[in-house]
């Protein structure tokens, strides 16, 4: 499986189950310890980072894990957002992915099929999101797979336990969620466009959907504007030679 | 007739007119659209109230006509043509967006800039402050019937305005700040020309503090109005100055560990127990005072020493995800970057913006509320409509 984690910290800090890598502070370690204690195998991997800790949850200890944190004093909802980790097409203008390709042509099919971040992941479709405590400043980002969407066993939607019963906070974030990737949150009162008119079709920040101004002109469109006048003209490798 | 009779009749007449008042008048249920434009709304945000007689029973905001999708538009930008397009988010105090971005990418690359830079960094973070919060001083007022502090308010923030742009070359939109440190140095005489400023700056507060705290009107429109408890402000997650005003005491300037100055100065974090409009705009002045005090400490303290560091003529950021915030004008912004170690722009960047999370509680807020304090409520949780629609 590709990851996105430099191999030696990856090696070393993510850890499914135990507790190998020190916690960047003692409270960070208490509330990930905390979560453990009370979701048991619903946590599935937890990670730090020099300031800073992931965990990533079964998609059944989602809405659980949110009122075990608040529990442990993480009260402040920061924001519910996702992440689409189908590979897209490189800006240097190779074709990473094409969308006109016969299904199964994808260089991502197979084991290693999506990218993974940090506390890993299996599926096309990440939630994840951001708590804090205010009183001893201790943040903590919670990750849960969402499943492949359209990519996986018979389609359907991406789908992810709703936060709104315990966060009201949660509905905006969550509406913006469902409008960008097209997730469906369970328990939510009432999923519906927040930024994009009624009428719109597609999830804008899937991977897959084609930004028009790129397909126009392909990164990085023109590179050496035209030069002022009495400016000399830019070499082929667009550097301006020394006088 | 005497006397005693022709009160009776008068009396009964007013109960007829009354009750045909009543009767004509049936305003239940009567739905009032605020906005798009509307000077209150800091751009085009609307709120659809409906209405019991001069109560609101229900609210939705609709956010959107300013949706320019930056989310999307980072993936296909390489790191330091982000800068531009974040400079857009909250316009008011734009330096303050590219800070925390840039600190997310230094951080992935393991670079950190220079002393300088980083001073310099801190000075214009809260020179934006300043002038993103002066703004809201004079607008609050405006919208209770003031108009005096309006003007004020645009007058000194001109200086501050001035100053940016003869540090950055952009009165709004600097882009100045640079993955491993800055653009260029301060201009010369920049230093004493923003002390003097600071000065006058705090002379607006105290000028503001005459026409307005203790001003009768004003007190009466705004105390007591909107008031958001402690736990309801951290459910729906609101930060900066409205969360302040709750009485939550934090400040991630001061609680969260910074490559960033503030550490270095010596200033204060104001909190008010009321929650109420009046608290917001209370804590926001003493904000602004508090900043210009960090801007002087901080130049008098500037270290000398380069304002770059070493960073590889094609940024390349290594794969891995961050999240950085920082304490922006308007509350806690942070940017949220996943980098896949491709040679182009972050694989996603989540940007976690205030206003979207201190909009999202005006449905619960403007329940029950009249509606001539729907707009001093709107004004005072203070939002820019950029910082919502990104």
């Amino acid at each position: 499986m590709s990851r996105l984690v430099p191999e030696s910290d990856a090696g070393g800090a993510t850890v499914t189950d135990s507790g190998e890598a020190a916690a960047p502070s003692a409270r960070i370690g208490e509330v990930v310890d905390g979560l453990r204690a009370a979701l048991g195998d619903g946590l599935i991997a937890h990670h730090y980072s020099a300031r800073d800790a992931w965990v990533r949850v079964a998609p059944g200890s989602w809405r659980e894990a949110a009122r075990v944190s608040r529990e442990l004093g993480l009260s402040y909802l920061s924001f519910v957002s996702a992440i689409d980790w189908k590979q897209a097409p490189g800006l240097g203008g190779e074709k990473l992915w094409d969308p006109d390709a016969e299904e199964g042509d994808a260089p991502g099919d197979g084991p290693g099929r999506w990218l993974t971040g940090v506390a890993g992941g299996e599926t096309r479709f990440q939630v994840f999101a951001r708590l804090h405590d205010v009183v001893r400043h201790v943040g903590l980002t919670l990750k849960v797979d969402a499943g492949d969407g359209p990519d996986g066993p018979g389609g359907g939607a991406p789908r992810a336990e709703s936060w709104v019963p315990l966060f009201r906070g949660a509905d905006w974030h969550e509406r913006e969620c469902w409008e960008m990737y097209g997730i469906e949150f369970d328990g939510h009162p009432g999923l519906r466009h927040l930024y994009l008119p009624g009428e719109f079709e597609g999830f804008p920040l899937r991977k897959d959907f084609p930004l028009l101004a790129r397909e126009v002109k392909p990164w990085p469109g023109l590179v050496n504007v035209e030069g002022l006048p009495g400016e000399d003209e830019p070499t082929e490798s667009g550097d301006v030679e020394p006088e | 007739m005497s006397v005693s009779e022709q009160q009776k009749a008068a009396y009964v007449a007013g109960q007829a007119a009354d009750a045909r008042v009543r009767f004509e008048l049936e305003t239940e249920g009567m739905t009032l659209n605020i906005g798009p434009q509307h000077p209150a709304t800091h751009g085009t945000l609307r709120v659809i109230v409906r209405l019991d007689g001069e109560q609101v029973v229900w609210a939705d905001p609709v956010a959107g006509y300013m949706h320019r999708g930056y989310e999307k538009l980072c993936e296909v930008r390489d790191y330091a043509q982000v800068t531009t397009l974040v400079n857009r988010i909250d316009w008011l105090g734009s330096f303050c967006n590219e800070v925390p971005f840039i600190l997310a990418a230094e951080e992935l690359m393991g670079i950190e800039a220079p002393p300088r830079a980083q001073y310099i960094r801190t000075v214009l973070f809260e020179m934006g402050r300043v002038a993103n919060l002066t703004l809201f001083l004079g607008d609050m007022a405006a919208q209770v019937g003031a108009l005096t502090p309006v003007f004020y308010a645009f007058r000194d923030r001109e200086y501050v305005l001035n100053l940016i742009e003869a540090a950055t070359g952009g009165r709004f939109h600097p882009n100045f700040d640079r993955i491993g440190g800055l653009k260029e140095d301060l201009p010369k005489g920049w230093i004493d020309e923003t002390k003097l400023v600071m000065r006058k700056i705090r002379h607006f507060c105290d000028e503001i503090d005459d026409l307005l705290i203790g001003n009768r009107i004003f007190e009466e429109r705004c105390r007591g109005i909107g008031v958001i408890p402690r736990d309801v402000a951290l459910e729906y997650g609101l930060s900066g100055a409205n969360a302040r005003a709750s009485g939550i005491d934090w400040d991630l300037r001061r609680d969260e560990p910074s490559v960033l100055a503030w550490k270095d100065a010596d200033w204060k974090v104001w909190t008010h127990p009321d929650g109420d409009s009046f608290a917001r705009y209370w804590v926001r002045q003493q904000e602004v005072r508090e900043s210009t005090r960090i801007v002087e400490q901080l130049l008098d303290g500037l270290p000398s020493g380069p304002i770059r560091a070493k960073t590889p003529a094609r940024i390349r950021v290594p794969a891995g995800e961050t999240y950085v915030h920082t304490e922006n004008p308007l509350g806690e912004m942070g940017y949220y970057v996943v980098s896949d170690g491709s040679p182009g722009g972050p694989f996603r960047c989540k940007i976690r913006t205030p206003s979207f999370s201190n909009v999202s509680i005006v449905p619960w807020l403007l329940r029950g509320v009249y509606v001539p304090d729907v707009i001093t409520i709107l004004a005072s949780l203070y939002f820019i409509l950029g910082d919502i629609d990104r």
